[in-house]
């Protein structure tokens, strides 16, 4: 093998994993503090998976509800994720949400106005007020385009289409990483004491995804090989609404942005089932009448919100119940309606609901119903971090974003991805200042390390003969699709769980043809690994979770357990294998389990 | 269901390439890259190409179908004649790295040239103001995803000896959206006309029939900063009046 020196080396004190929203924010935050900062990305600069964010974010800025704060946004988090949230990331999240969105502006970000020249806000699932900055429906790229040009003038450098294969440490302390060039499929060592995961999550495991090729769970497989923990990987959510014909599209997202400006969901008998699918929990916020929820959406601000906006999970649920009680829609999905809005309002606030309905189902939004279905969207669950600096129990490994976890619990109400982004990015980059200010020496890269994970990718293409990974992959996602899917029960995770072990070995055996250079094949089989891992971490959590919470759903232990509501499952490899354990949840500060559990009307009053 | 015939251009700069032909099943509703991925796991793992979100919203599969940029993801099957062979291929205007991808770097190196915006202070309550109707058309402009089919599309860029000296229709879309910012503080019109090139635009309007997202590049972004530019330094009477009150000369490009 070629000596270390002859490998092409980078050297940064910060390297950031991944450009989309976290990445850019955490790598302008360490750029400002005078890090010198190296940013890598699967994909070409600005194209990473926040752009397909549409909705907007949320940020208790109370320019549309003066009667919004922040309390009342942690508290809507808390009750969305069913309390399995961390408490203290929820609250920081809601409370630094605000100031993160207006310093957008200061970037060159272009919110919708409201009448007073404000950022407009929108109504989204869960949010008790309209609580969403937005753009149209485009809000993700605004997002993007607006950390993108502000951030490559602050002295960051991005490394376009490169790829982490594997964290590089120094007793257990992070020392790099080994990563490729797609382009030449050569390799680079990077070396930085810090690193920071925006890798996002691992949708791509199932079939019918909003996610794209880059969702391979990268960052959960390496972080898991570096040593640190992966917890809540049960609850993967599946947005409700995503495209089901034509085939080709199924799983493509539909923004929760329809429902919020009036989309309504009926079944194939006409039947608006949203009505009959009123949790409890919620019953006294939400309207039980087609005349109420009506009044609600012409801005009465007595009435009660649309059960339409009932959280992710409930929604996607009902659709579920409907298509197998064999109410669902032509091709097994329930339709939601728009039409009876004004035309022009639906291609003003949709703008690219109406263009991805016209080119690729050849429906026209403004006059005709769409079909929706659950579709594999964000993982709640991820890398475990520290509330305040997002510090993993990896030294210098840090993560941020969708690849992170603990402020969604067991459900993430839409809007609070794309303020997570900006908020745990942003602290992400302070903590990793706060570690090199402390850390004395700099953690060495070893030969024999780089030369390991050189082997483990290279010997995809020198192998004689090998499967097809493409094949391992779609036959990941129809167990995933079978076994873990929004329904789950023990035999049938038992049994995805002996799948995927097969599998495991399938994918160490897989064949890359031709070279290195620009290989979408090989770079499949190096993902692959990644992708199973993050997919068995997710079964093996939920079998161990015997209740359904939040986006987690068990046929054999319906409804929420007490037990539930004590421990986050957390995971680790051990000896390379996956291990499953409840990690008992602590008490929570005082003053927020009071906000959590206080009425809106003290909320609202300050009274709490 | 139907069987349909592909011809996509295989290879890289160093070894040379040529146009392989691929069969496969198409099914309802498909889209010239479910093709590409079709062929992928059926016939050339190796085959390369770039995409992520499949939806129109990244901008990331770009490429040439039967001799026109488009996006991969965007083009639907039904809309080619029956038994027509599909042609596929990497944009003319960069440089092919492999099969279907280019070297778009030239682009990202045209933005960072670009001065950042420049936003004046907040008022005193901490908040910026800006009227919806004063943001519509930078919000036209915004829209763009970067799929340089604009910049494939532009012949000042495709004659790489004139690529020098022309920032494309992007870049002029982007300066647009910087020079009518509501909040942007910064006066841009020379630059427009010097590091940029606005003159050298001809106004054909291919950028414009190229744009996946329908934004009216020419009308709306191209044509207003060569007026503002025309203003500044062709205008006899501007000129005097900016002799005359030389603190006063930042105007913004208004919407109309």
């Amino acid at each position: 093998m070629i000596h270390l020196d002859e490998i092409q080396t980078i050297e940064h004190d910060v390297l950031v994993v991944g450009a989309g929203g976290a990445g850019l924010r955490a790598a302008i935050e360490t750029s400002n503090l005078g890090l010198s900062t190296g940013v890598i990305t699967k994909s070409l600069l600005g194209k990473a998976h926040t752009v397909m964010a549409e909705g907007g974010m949320a940020a208790a800025l109370g320019n549309v509800d003066s009667r919004d704060n922040w309390k009342i946004h942690f508290r809507d988090t808390m009750r969305g994720g069913k309390f399995l949230n961390q408490w203290e990331m929820a609250a920081i999240h809601a409370k630094e949400a605000p100031d993160r969105v207006r310093e957008l502006e200061d970037w060159g970000a272009v919110f919708d106005r409201t009448r007073t020249g404000l950022i407009n806000q929108r109504n989204f699932g869960g949010h008790r007020y309209p609580r969403l900055a937005h753009v149209g429906d485009r809000t993700g790229l605004e997002l993007i385009r607006t950390l993108q040009d502000h951030g490559i003038h602050q002295g960051m450098h991005v490394h376009m289409e490169c790829i982490g294969i594997d964290l590089l440490q120094d007793g257990g302390k992070i020392s790099g990483m080994l990563a490729y060039w797609r382009e030449t499929g050569r390799f680079v060592v990077f070396r930085a004491p810090v690193v920071i995961f925006a890798t996002g999550g691992a949708g791509k495991a199932w079939r019918v995804t909003s996610n794209s090729w880059e969702y391979s769970g990268d960052g959960y497989g390496m972080a898991a090989r570096a040593g640190a923990e992966l917890m809540d990987m049960e609850f993967t959510q599946f947005h409700p609404t995503g495209m089901v014909w034509p085939p080709s599209v199924r799983g493509t997202l539909v923004t929760e942005g329809v429902r919020g400006e009036g989309g309504i969901l009926t079944n194939s008998k006409g039947v608006r089932f949203m009505f009959d699918n009123i949790p409890e929990r919620f019953a006294s916020e939400t309207a039980d009448t087609k005349e109420e929820a009506q009044l609600w959406l012409d801005g009465d601000r007595e009435a009660r919100r649309p059960p339409e906006l009932l959280t992710r999970d409930v929604v996607a649920r009902a659709i579920m119940r409907e298509v197998k009680a064999g109410r669902g829609s032509e091709h097994g999905g329930a339709y939601l309606d728009i039409s009876h809005r004004d035309s022009d309002f639906v291609k003003r606030k949709l703008p690219s609901m109406y263009h991805q309905f016209k080119e690729l189902a050849e429906v026209d939004i403004t006059a005709q119903q769409m079909e929706v279905g659950p579709t594999l969207h964000y993982y709640m669950g991820g890398i475990r971090v520290d509330a305040e600096s997002q510090m993993t129990n990896v030294p210098g490994l840090f993560a941020a974003g969708e690849c992170g976890t603990g402020l969604h619990g067991a459900n993430r109400l839409g809007g609070n991805s794309l303020s997570d982004l900006i908020v745990f990015g942003a602290r992400a980059g302070l903590g990793a200042k706060a570690y090199l200010d402390k850390l004395s020496g700099t953690p060495a890269v070893q030969q024999e390390q780089v030369h390991e994970q050189m082997r483990s990718v290279i010997d995809f293409l020198n192998r004689e003969d090998g499967e097809n990974p493409y094949v391992v992959v779609d036959d990941l996602q129809t167990t995933m699709e079978q076994h873990v899917g929004i329904v789950r029960d023990g035999t049938e995770l038992e049994e995805g769980i002996e799948k995927l072990q097969k599998l495991k070995e399938r994918a160490a055996a897989v064949k890359a043809h031709a070279t290195s250079q620009y290989n979408p094949g090989w770079n499949t089989c190096i993902d692959l690994r990644n992708m199973i891992l993050s997919a068995e971490a997710t079964a093996r959590c939920a079998l161990q979770r015997e209740e359904s919470r939040g986006a987690h759903t068990r046929l054999d232990f319906e409804g929420e357990r007490e037990e539930g509501l004590t421990f986050n499952s957390v995971v680790k490899l051990v000896d390379g294998q996956i291990e499953a354990r409840k990690e008992m949840r602590p008490t929570p500060p005082e003053e927020l389990a009071k906000i959590a559990n206080a009425s809106l009307e003290d909320l609202e009053g300050s009274r709490v | 269901m139907s069987e349909r015939t592909f011809r996509i251009w295989r290879g890289n700069p160093q070894d040379g390439g040529d146009f392989v032909e691929y069969t496969i099943d198409v099914q309802t509703g498909m889209v010239v890259l479910d093709c590409i991925h079709e062929i992928q796991k059926q016939h050339a793992p190796d085959l390369a190409c770039r995409w992520n979100c499949k939806a129109g919203k990244c901008g990331s599969c770009s490429m040439e179908i039967n001799g026109k940029p488009a996006l991969s993801c965007m083009t639907r099957m039904n809309t080619f004649e029956e038994g027509e062979t599909i042609t596929v291929q990497p944009l003319k205007t960069f440089p092919v790295i492999r099969d279907l991808t280019n070297d778009v770097s030239w682009n990202y190196q045209q933005n960072k040239r670009i001065r950042p915006f420049a936003p004046r202070p907040r008022d005193p309550d901490g908040e910026h103001r800006m009227m919806q109707e004063d943001v519509d058309r930078v919000q036209e402009f915004r829209k763009c995803i970067e799929c340089f089919l604009c910049q494939d599309m532009c012949h000042i860029l495709r004659d790489r000896e004139t690529q020098q000296n022309f920032a494309g229709p992007r870049f002029m879309v982007r300066l647009a959206s910087l020079d009518m910012h509501p909040l942007d503080t910064d006066d841009r019109i020379q630059e427009v006309r010097d590091e940029s090139g606005s003159g050298l635009c001809n106004i054909t309007r291919c950028c414009t029939e190229a744009c996946p997202e329908h934004i009216n590049i020419t009308d709306n972004a191209i044509i207003p900063l060569k007026e503002r530019v025309v203003d500044r330094f062709y205008d006899p009477l501007m000129w005097l009046m900016r002799k005359l009150k030389p603190g006063n000369s930042r105007e913004k490009t208004t919407v109309e």
